[in-house]
This record gives C-alpha cells, sequence and structure tokens, in this order.
C-alpha cells in the first residue's frame, strides 16, 4: 500500500531539485525510455531511510560531476507501482529492488546499481562509484 | 536552503544490520540472500529472501548472480535459527 502522498513528498522533491525528471504514469515511462537514443539514468525512488537516504544525496553529488547522463528520470517504487513496474521492463534481467540505478546508454543497460550496493555506504562513496561509471560509459572516447 | 532530507538511518534504534542485505550461511548446506531485520530468541529475520538451490549450481555463483543481477526472492520473509547461523555476510562487501 502507498505511504501518505505527504510523507513522500519531500523525496519527490529532492530528485526534481537535482534536475530528476518524475515519471509517474506508464505513458510518461514510455515517453522517456521508449526513444533509446542517449544516455539516460533511471533512479528508483524509495521511502528506506536506509539505503534511499543516502542514495539520492549520492546522486546529487555525482550529477555535478562534468560527464554524466544526458537525461536523469525517476519512478517512485512502492508509490507509483505503474510506472515503477513499466520502467523496471526496461531493464528486466535485474531484479527489483529500491532505491536502485539503471544506467542506459542506448537502449541498453551499462550499468546497475542494486540496492546492496547502496546499504551502509556515505553519499560520497556511492557518488564516486557513479562518476566513475559516468566516466567509463558516458565519457567521450578521444 | 537545505536539501537535506536525507542521509540518516530511520532507523538507528535497530541491529547494526538492520536493512542490509546479507549472505547468511548455515552450519548445513543452506545460503540465503536476503534483507536483515533483526535477531531475536527465535533467530535471524529476513525479508525478500531468495534460497540457494543446490541444483542450479554451486553456492557461489549463486552468490555472485545476486550480486550482479540482484535477489530474485523466494520468500517474503525467512525466520533461520539463531544456532544454525554459521555466517553473516553483508552482499555488498562480497567483490565479483
Amino acid at each position: 500500500m502507498p505511504y501518505n502522498p505527504a510523507l513522500v513528498a519531500p523525496m519527490r522533491e529532492e530528485m526534481v531539485r537535482m534536475g530528476a525528471h518524475e515519471l509517474t504514469t506508464v505513458a510518461e515511462v514510455d515517453a522517456a525510455l521508449g526513444d533509446p537514443k542517449g544516455s539516460i539514468l533511471v533512479f528508483v525512488n524509495s521511502v528506506c531511510g536506509c539505503a534511499a537516504g543516502n542514495a539520492r544525496p549520492a546522486l546529487r553529488l555525482a550529477l555535478e560531476h562534468s560527464v554524466k547522463p544526458q537525461q536523469v528520470v525517476t519512478v517512485f517504487a512502492g508509490q507509483d507501482l505503474e510506472a515503477t513496474s513499466r520502467a523496471r521492463q526496461f531493464f528486466a534481467e535485474y531484479q527489483p529492488s529500491s532505491p536502485s540505478m539503471a544506467l542506459l546508454r542506448d537502449g541498453e543497460v551499462v550499468h546497475f546499481v542494486h540496492r546492496h550496493m547502496i546499504e551502509g555506504r556515505s553519499p560520497q562513496l556511492i557518488a564516486g562509484e557513479l562518476t566513475q561509471a559516468f566516466d567509463k560509459f558516458f565519457g567521450v572516447a578521444v | 536552503m537545505s536539501h537535506r532530507l536525507s542521509g540518516r538511518p530511520l532507523h538507528s534504534d535497530r541491529h547494526e544490520l538492520h536493512g542490509i542485505t546479507v549472505v547468511l550461511d548455515t552450519q548445513g548446506a543452506g545460503t540465503y540472500v536476503g534483507r536483515f531485520d533483526s535477531q531475536d530468541e527465535r533467530g535471524v529475520h529476513l525479508f525478500d529472501v531468495g534460497v540457494y538451490d543446490p541444483a542450479q549450481g554451486t553456492r557461489d555463483n549463486y552468490v555472485r548472480r545476486s550480486v550482479k543481477f540482484g535477489i530474485r526472492v523466494d520468500r517474503p520473509e525467512l525466520t533461520i535459527e539463531s544456532t544454525e547461523v554459521a555466517r553473516i555476510t553483508p552482499l555488498g562487501q562480497i567483490e565479483l
């Protein structure tokens, strides 16, 4: 059962403030992920303070890096159920977890950050690993 | 302006592994991967638990696959008696 919208509103706003585009319907997910061109990061948001409480600030830090995905979108697990389910179909090889992050390049999953890769780690450490992935998969070849 | 909604556990009064995804090996051949909730007189309580099936390959391959692709949940929750527990390792500490 979804949480009280008032409880999760700050968690949604935290994502929007860092530049993420929130996807709350299947149609919005299809519009954002259906075109496989370019680089995109999908953040599966969660109310869990243990993990999401570090994942959101980690992503905010990582997005300050010079290399980053062209788009950042977010769905909210346990809240926007249909949108989250639809988004997960775009990285169906990976088991559902939240929070989690999928990095896609031209429609292909090139890196996945599971919840277990977030738990117990500082935002700085998570951000460092994310920026390494940004450089590896989204950097311009020279 | 504060950006800091998060960055702090909501359950600071719980077991240090609360909310952490762990690999739990038993004294026998059992291996479980799940989210640690708590431990009490009944044992260790896990949520969203994957159960290693030897028919599907080795234990190490099962754990490695869980690290890379996540946990295929076989049981929504499970309690393992404390006396049966041989080792508990955070999944995030296991390198591929």
